[in-house]
């Protein structure tokens, strides 16, 4: 922590006026200084020429947007241009211990983003559909933002949930099958929903009632999931795949008016129901955490269980209950693999969603609509190796895969910084 | 591996009434040599078996025992439900119900009964080296088990979560390969010992990596061992399909050359078999971070930041070179699995799955062992004969190995909760002899 500096206006009287503490560091300006000289090192090793079809439009638009050709170098490069101003500002406002203002650190990475597909793109015949970049992000981030506010939830109530992942497998294995015989989506979703409560619930008995490490049965819990599923995939699921394990999808439902916006509409308001219901999900978990009574108690059994019992709390039926709904909720992540991305389950198909969701979980220190984001920006990465497929990546497609979970450290380790949990997350409660 | 021990380091509330318990004891004791003597040499010996037999029934051993038995009949149960024979003798159960448990008793008893042949004893085999054969397997899938689980391990007891074994993994496979493959001229020991020198030391500067970013900006450790997970993984993914660097040459396949045998380790019981001195690394590994937790400054450095940083950094520990140095030294053990997995068990060239789940499977390993390096060889071994086993069980009786997952993660579980075991079986608590304290407490109020 060298690198810290602190001001602390400590002469200032204590007290008629508020005493103001800022804490500046360099970390960001060091971490976006250290990425411009990184974007500038890939377009001047890797200089590529040509031009750059960026398309904008999809065919149900109320008007066509032309297709954006722009030449990829003087493109590239005057988005690093932005990118080095934007490293400067922040640099003279850490001189001046002020902060790096968060819309900063956006336009950053939207002028970052931009240059980088600007110079992927460089002289492919292929156009680069930015409604299939962003459609796609939001799709693939399901899981994630699920599976993360599924984490919120728990860790609020401290309970820590690294049992996504097997929130997230078994709803996906419960939701194939009772989508498969019922033929209809919904009912799918529903069980997907309880198959989430029903591990939440074997996680609260050990983790809440017997006092057990929750890093423990949370890790074990995934193990027993997998083996679990992926035994009664292969005897059960196999032999009668016609029957069981062939699933009815939801399509993409469009919005009527709002899904012919150009770019916004086909990317938001085109698309099968359980993304809407994640549209309408995360302020709903915002909401019953910060502004019901229901969330008061959580935060409160999460922060303090002992002053929460004091005042007649009841810590262990709170946090069965916040465990329950937090993987119901993670349950519906686990429905996307199997009613809206494929119609059929597979060993192990989730591959480690879980884990990343716990990332998107404490990158979005604890708080539903930042730990979506997260999720969205990991939904982000999944889907930026499709895009970059089709239009043909300039070096090796293993080193554009990595760039997301690069940039994620890189921002991890600037931009967000020291995370604090929940006080008592991770602890079991003994009364008395 | 007893539930007391799985306590320590991770959860110390688990076991609250040990020191109470010892104190009612010498009540117990005191309240026997002030009472009246009663009772002649005949009670006292019935007493005293009654007592020996709850302290029997309420040891952590017993509660082990329970958990086991748990999970194997819960496997029995998964094996029952989905067995054709079964299924089929069930249709006409009223008719003859002897048929169902015939059918149930071959399911379940063939299917441990391999187990049982593929992890540790051939009772079929003709000769003793076949018969002994499946053990040395056990110990073979144990090595990298072992190797990752201290790594694991070690950060828990520093208080860092390490989920990063994959990666760790994957990157000290690709530098002892390379090593391996890559340097030619160099005779066999000392080729041997630079490869895995070269495997070790990159799986420490990997997970360093992780420790300095946690110890430097206070990135959460769990995002940051993920993340390298996937950056690790593509990484290696490049280095495998770009010649001259990792891909065997002549070959568009994503896989390197085999390992020369100047940097194989050598056999540890004859040819006839695939254990390793690999093997003999993983057991000198347990000794040394035995050593390096229990006896030395560095170790109780670790383990007092994993206790408590906040107290550790008033006592003079320095909080950030102590997570650097346990990352380094755990991502180092890791690093020995993907190493001995190199020179060792798949000598044949490895793709960007040689981690198999290892690094994941160690997580499991370091809790069921409590984090405490003998329980790390305990449980690694018991995992590397549900791995051996398995894998017989799927060939000689068709039924997926998976359940071996659901077993061991059962075990696990159970072993973490004595008090559901104990509520279970019936058996006594512990914690819970509390008769001779209210008797006092009467007493008090009398006086």
């Amino acid at each position: 922590m060298s690198a810290e500096h602190r001001t602390t206006q400590l002469d200032a009287p204590l007290s008629e006026t508020t005493r103001t503490v800022t804490v500046v560091t360099w970390k960001t300006a060091g971490v976006l200084a250290a990425i411009t000289v990184l974007y500038a090192l890939l377009l001047v090793a890797v200089p590529h020429a040509g031009d750059t079809r960026f398309v904008l439009s999809s065919r149900n638009d109320f008007f066509q947007i032309p297709v954006i050709v722009l030449p990829s170098a003087p493109l590239a490069w005057a988005c690093g241009a932005v990118l080095l101003a934007v490293t400067a500002a922040a640099a003279v406002l850490t001189a001046r211990h002020r902060r790096t203002p968060t819309w900063l650190v956006v336009v950053y990475a939207a002028a970052a983003l931009t240059g980088f597909l600007a110079w992927a793109g460089a002289g492919s015949p292929r156009d680069l559909s930015v409604v299939g970049l962003l459609g796609g992000a939001v799709l693939w981030s399901v899981p994630f933002v699920y599976g993360a506010l599924g984490g919120v939830i728990g860790e609020r109530a401290g309970v820590v949930n690294i049992a996504i992942e097997a929130q997230l497998l078994g709803a996906a294995f419960t939701a194939a099958i009772v989508s498969s015989i019922t033929n209809s989506a919904v009912m799918g979703l529903l069980a997907a929903l309880l198959a989430g409560a029903l591990v939440s619930l074997v996680l609260g008995l050990f983790a809440i009632t017997y006092h057990v490490n929750q890093v423990i049965v949370g890790v074990v819990l995934n193990v027993l999931v997998v083996g679990l599923t992926s035994f009664l995939y292969s005897q059960v699921l196999v032999p009668a795949a016609e029957t069981l394990n062939s699933t009815t999808r939801f399509s993409a439902v469009p919005i009527p008016v709002l899904s012919e916006i150009p770019v916004l509409g086909p990317v938001l308001f085109r698309q099968p129901l359980l993304i809407y219901l994640m549209f309408l999900a995360v302020p709903a978990v915002w909401f019953a955490l910060n502004r019901t009574r229901w969330g008061l108690r959580l935060r409160a059994v999460g922060e303090h269980p002992k002053a929460a019992d004091t005042v007649g709390i009841d810590v262990v039926r709170t946090r069965y209950n916040a465990v329950l709904v937090a993987g119901a909720v993670a349950g519906l992540g686990g429905a996307f693999y199997t009613t809206v991305q494929l119609s059929q389950f597979g060993e192990n198909m989730t591959g480690g969603a879980g884990y990343i969701a716990l990332a998107a979980v404490i990158f979005g220190k604890w708080d539903p609509v930042r730990a979506a984001f997260a999720g969205l920006l990991f939904g982000f990465a999944s889907n930026l190796q499709n895009v970059l497929s089709v239009v043909g990546s300039p070096v090796p497609s293993q080193f554009m895969l990595m760039v997301p979970y690069v940039v994620t450290l890189l921002a991890v380790a600037g931009l967000v910084g020291r995370s604090r949990p929940p006080a008592a997350s991770g602890e079991p409660y003994v009364k008395g | 591996m007893s539930a007391s021990e799985s306590g320590q380091g991770t959860n110390p509330a688990q076991e609250p009434g040990l020191d109470p318990g010892t104190a009612e004891e010498l009540e117990q004791e005191r309240a026997r040599v002030a009472g009246p003597p009663v009772g002649d040499d005949a009670v006292d010996t019935a007493s005293r078996l009654a007592k020996a037999l709850q302290q029997t029934m309420s040891s952590p051993w017993t509660v082990s025992a329970g958990a086991v038995l748990l999970a194997i009949v819960a496997g029995s149960v998964m094996i029952a439900f989905t067995d054709e024979e079964v299924k089929a003798a069930s249709t006409y159960f009223f008719a003859r119900p002897g048929d169902t448990f015939v059918a149930l008793g071959q399911a379940i008893g063939g299917a441990y009964a391999a187990l049982f042949r593929g992890a540790v004893v051939n009772f079929q085999a003709d000769d003793l080296a076949t018969a002994v054969r499946p053990f040395t397997e056990t110990l073979t899938y144990a090595t990298p088990l072992i190797a990752a689980g201290l790594g694991v391990a070690l950060a828990f007891r520093a208080g860092l979560f390490n989920i990063g074994g994959q990666g760790q993994m994957l990157v000290a496979a690709a530098a002892a390969g390379w090593v391996g493959f890559g340097v030619s001229g160099v005779p066999f020991p000392l080729h041997l010992v630079l490869a895995l020198v070269a495997g070790i030391a990159a799986g420490a500067l990997w997970a360093g990596l992780a420790g300095l970013l946690k110890a430097r900006t206070g990135a959460h450790e769990v995002i940051v061992t993920i993340m390298l997970n996937y950056v690790a993984f593509y990484l290696i993914s490049y280095f495998l399909a770009t010649p001259g660097l990792l891909q065997a040459p002549g070959s568009s396949n994503p896989k390197t050359p085999p390992t020369p045998q100047s940097a194989q380790l050598p056999a540890l019981l004859g040819e006839r078999f695939n254990l390793t001195w690999g093997f003999v690394l993983a057991l000198l590994a347990v000794v040394g971070v035995w050593w390096l937790l229990n006896r030395s400054s560095a170790g109780f450095a670790f383990r007092a930041v994993g206790e408590n940083p906040r107290a550790a950094r008033v006592a003079g520990i320095d909080t950030g070179r102590t997570t650097v140095s346990s990352m380094l030294v755990a991502g180092g053990l890791v690093g020995l699995a993907g190493a001995s997995q190199v020179l060792g068990a798949i000598t044949t060239g490895f793709s960007s799955d040689i981690d198999a789940g290892i690094g994941f499977d160690a997580i499991t390993v370091a809790l069921l062992g409590g984090s405490n390096p003998w329980g790390v060889l305990a449980a690694g071994i018991l995992f590397g004969a549900f791995k051996a086993g398995g894998s017989t069980m799927q060939a000689a009786e068709g039924i997926p190995s998976d359940i071996v997952l659901v077993v061991q993660s059962l075990i696990v579980l159970f072993i973490a909760a004595p008090p559901l075991v104990r509520a279970i079986f019936r058996l006594p608590d512990p914690s819970r002899r509390r008769a001779p304290k209210k008797a006092r407490k009467t007493k008090e109020a009398a006086a």
